[in-house]
């Protein structure tokens, strides 16, 4: 087998708790680099967007140029994880936005902003997402959005259990995309990135794969 | 940079909070404001200039503190309708300010759902001798400091955010820089102290142990720090970012220039792209007017916003 390349996460880093998702990235063995401009989007093989203020952040990816390279990278099949603000702007369609917010897409869902209420509601709770090993993760929403409708090809990660939210949908998988309601870039619980990170593992093997075609495994 | 997280991985053995109004909540809230601009508005007209220009939260407050100023008399929590209008006038966070010691101004801030309570040196003191209990509330407060101790003071009553206080309404970034050398000083200070020497440093700060222990392990406070007070252009912001500021409050300094939409977006562009003079330099061409300003020297003492808090 040859050496896996050591992957490259990038969080874009208009805005938000950008340095955190810098951290998990790295604390898994990734290298993790900040993207603000069209030319740093280049280099990466997967992208976090981060927690912040979802409306900030798309029209600083607006202004920034930003915006269309990554729609573009996303829909090309580049593996990107979006936490709280990060779900928002993964989501094809929004309720409780203004009507002009930007948003990048590509998750075939339909996100409702601020879902939970203000932030005297924000709370912490334990998630169970699926397929993930070690019981369930501990959860802190803020402001947090839900995903109110996910389309057929989204695969249901984790809801939230008990209180008036039961049963909505906080976690949410599509192919190379994945989004959490929540944020465990807070938490020091990487196991959320570590499935993040592993997709992107996964989607470098196959690109090498596909590139080296029938030579692959010869290298040293 | 040593890690920070709202629910600190490193404190091995706590179990993790649940439910609302949580230190990892309150915390947490202010993570998601870094690297964002928070604007002064006083109109839900404002309100929606400040969120088209891209800030990630506004500051609802009856007068800004130039007109403070130049008004006199004594300033106080905003009628809870316009707090209410501006709420209903935008989708980011809505900030308020309540006075400092005044718990009530804090408790009705609260039932209206703001989500984030400024205790605020601005506004004309309700206590000269205590602040808010700020850890009984389910909203988060964010609190000015001049210096670390009195930024440690705050958070041990529960502030989950800092900033500088600067001096709020004068259009000057002077002070905002003093208080802002002198947090990040403290901090780099703590870092260099063995464990008997930071029993002193607790003692000189008039701060508890366990937050002096946890800011030099850390490297950093234990939340997030802002600037605040007298950021008025795009390079101030930028410098402020570069002196080490998480964020940035701008007061007065955007609805008393010349062209508030243009320059408020100017200064989130500058906020975020604080360490590219190219990207600063293009969008403070053809700003209009800055607002006037006031020479901080010229101040006498009573007229110091930033002397109060204790």
């Amino acid at each position: 087998m040859p050496e896996a390349r050591v992957p490259v996460i990038g969080v874009l880093a208009l805005q938000g708790d950008v340095r955190e998702h810098l951290a998990a990235a790295r604390a898994l063995g990734a290298t993790a680099l900040t993207v603000r401009r069209p030319q740093e989007l280049a280099g990466v093989d997967g992208v976090v967007l981060p927690g912040g203020e979802s409306t900030t952040i798309g029209k600083l990816a607006a202004r920034s140029g930003v915006l269309e390279p990554l729609r573009a990278a996303i829909a090309g099949g580049l593996p990107a994880y979006g936490s709280c603000a990060g779900m928002i702007l993964l989501a094809d369609r929004l309720l409780g936005a203004p009507p002009d917010q930007v948003t990048v897409g590509g998750l075939d869902v339909t996100v409702r902003r601020n879902a939970f209420g203000r932030q005297v509601d924000s709370f912490e709770s334990e998630v169970a997402l699926e397929g993930l090993p070690g019981g369930p993760v501990h959860a802190v929403f803020i402001r947090a959005p839900w995903v109110e409708q996910a389309g057929p090809g989204v695969q249901v990660l984790g809801r939230v259990v008990g209180g008036e939210a039961d049963g909505r949908i906080v976690a949410v998988r599509q192919g190379n995309l994945v989004a959490t309601s929540f944020h465990p870039e807070l938490t020091g619980d990487r196991r959320v990135h570590a499935l993040f990170v592993d997709i992107v593992r996964r989607h470098l093997d196959q690109k090498a794969g596909v590139s080296a075609g029938y030579e692959r495994g010869t290298e040293p | 940079m040593a890690e920070h997280s709202a629910t600190d991985p490193q404190t091995p053995g706590t179990p993790a909070a649940t439910g609302t109004g949580t230190e990892g909540v309150k915390r947490g809230m202010a993570e998601q404001l870094k690297g964002g601009v928070i604007m002064d508005v006083v109109t839900p007209e404002q309100a929606k200039i400040a969120e088209d220009a891209g800030a990630v939260a506004v500051m609802a407050l009856e007068r800004v503190p130039a007109d403070i100023r130049a008004q006199g008399g004594i300033a106080r929590m905003s009628d809870p309708d316009m707090v209410q209008g501006i709420i209903d006038a935008v989708s980011i966070p809505v900030m308020a300010k309540a006075r400092i010691g005044h718990f009530v101004e804090a408790q009705v801030l609260q039932s209206l759902g703001v989500d984030y309570i400024d205790e605020s040196e601005v506004l004309t003191p309700a206590d000269e001798a205590h602040h808010i209990a700020k850890s009984e509330f389910t909203v988060p407060f964010v609190c000015g400091a001049t210096e670390l101790g009195e930024a440690l003071r705050r958070i041990a009553e529960g502030a989950a955010m800092i900033r500088s206080k600067g001096e709020a309404g004068t259009g000057n970034v002077v002070e905002a820089v003093r208080h802002m050398r002198a947090i990040r000083a403290g901090i780099r200070r703590l870092g260099t102290l063995d464990e008997t020497e930071l029993f002193v440093a607790a003692k000189e700060l008039r701060a508890p142990y366990p937050l002096v222990a946890e800011v030099a392990r850390l490297g950093k406070l234990p939340v997030v720090l802002f600037t605040a007070g007298g950021i008025a252009t795009p390079a101030d912001a930028a410098m402020m970012m570069q002196l080490g500021a998480e964020g940035v409050f701008v007061g007065s300094g955007i609805f008393k220039s010349g062209n508030p939409a243009q320059r408020a977006a100017a200064i989130v562009q500058a906020t975020t792209f604080f360490d590219d003079p190219a990207v600063i330099a293009k969008v403070s061409r053809g700003l209009g007017e800055a607002m006037v300003g006031i020479n901080v020297a010229t101040l006498p003492d009573g007229e110091r916003y930033a002397t109060r808090g204790w």
